[in-house]
């Protein structure tokens, strides 16, 4: 029944679109949805076992990096439509790569001046009252 | 299939020849139905939303001078006098995976016609949206009462922790509470037979895509938030 349908609805489905009719076996879905399922497991053991430092972040990158590269393929059918449509989704979100630089070295400078205004503010009244100057190199330590 | 679709029609080219022959001529540009491309252009709009919210997040991160609270400490759930790190987040991950799953099935029983399947698909998507909604309460009714974090500060240490994470995980719950409400309204258009005299059943897919999405950016937060 849905054999018949779909051969009528691809006579008509616009080319290499994925028009409607153009069906994927269940089991592909299933397959996803278990990967889905063993990688939210693998990066919840990331932090189940507190693995630290750069392997920690390598991996819950490279864990969410699949996930959300086949939700997006499968799921979302991305896989099957035509690359101008790919190109038009997937090629402005790369222009947040540059915001995301920008923001790390906003974050940077701020975090530095933070540190170097504090420790300026706290010598601050040693500074001003002068019997206490002499202190002052002895206190940054 | 869909290659055998293609052949049969040549006029079209296939590569970068296609994008240009997509884009440069004077028709329609993306031969998908217009809900579906109208619907990706939102979700890419939304995609920059969520990320302004997690760049943000990653700046005040990188900025604070006092220590970032340990979410691996924070969001963990005592079961059985034991404490389990992210014990809630990880079943409200899973929650939302198995819905999107359900979610991809509905859309395919959509297109073989199959309305009682579609519906029931459906709707149990949605009630697992709505149970992934509850939890969500639960977990912040938990750190606003018990552990005291308000979006200007916590006990627990760097101020900005609670603003980032009521505005990340509160925007990502007012998308999966309107996913719910939408497709409620789609299962039940689907089940009166509304798309059968359309003669369409490409608004389930639709509305798989934005249900998709909110999974899509939950495995963001999912790294980015309760990970890192």
């Amino acid at each position: 029944m849905a054999h018949g349908h779909s051969a009528e609805a691809a006579a008509h489905a616009p080319a290499g679109g994925h028009g409607e009719g153009v069906q994927h076996p269940i089991k592909i879905y299933l397959w996803i949805w278990l990967l889905l399922f063993v990688f939210s497991t693998f990066s919840y053991l990331v932090d189940f076992y507190r693995l630290q430092g750069y392997l920690r972040w390598t991996l819950i990158i490279i864990f969410m990096l699949l996930k959300a590269g086949f939700i997006v393929a499968i799921f979302m059918h991305m896989a099957w439509e035509r690359l101008a449509l790919k190109l038009a989704i997937l090629v402005p979100p790369l222009a947040l790569l540059v915001l995301v630089g920008l923001m790390a070295i906003e974050g940077d400078y701020t975090f530095l001046t933070r540190l170097q205004s504090f420790v300026h503010e706290v010598q601050k009244p040693s500074g001003h009252a002068s019997s206490h100057a002499a202190e002052e190199p002895a206190a940054e330590h | 299939m869909n290659h055998e679709s293609s052949a049969a029609l040549p006029a079209v080219p296939e590569g970068l020849k296609g994008v240009t022959a997509d884009w440069s001529a004077d028709k329609q540009a993306f031969p998908v139905p217009w809900g579906k491309a109208m619907m990706w252009i939102f979700l890419l709009s939304d995609t920059f939303i969520f990320s302004c919210f997690l760049i943000s997040y990653m700046n005040v991160r990188m900025s604070t001078t006092s220590g970032w609270p340990n979410p691996s400490e924070v969001f963990s759930l005592t079961v059985f006098g034991e404490s389990i790190p992210l014990f809630l987040i990880a079943i409200m991950t899973m929650i939302l995976i198995t819905s999107s799953g359900t979610m991809a099935m509905a859309v395919n029983f959509g297109y073989r016609r199959d309305r009682k399947k579609t519906a029931l698909l459906m709707f149990a998507t949605a009630l697992l949206g709505l149970s992934f909604v509850g939890m969500q309460a639960f977990e912040w009714s938990k750190l606003i009462l018990d552990e005291g974090v308000r979006p200007w500060g916590n006990p627990m240490g760097a101020a900005q922790f609670g603003s980032a994470f009521f505005m990340i995980t509160g925007f990502h719950g007012l998308h999966v509470s309107c996913g719910v409400i939408y497709l409620c309204v789609v299962a039940t258009r689907v089940l009166n037979g509304f798309y059968e005299r359309k003669g369409t059943y490409e608004t389930v897919e639709v509305a798989g895509l934005y249900w998709h999405f909110v999974d899509l950016v939950w495995v963001f937060i999912f790294a980015f938030f309760y990970l890192w």
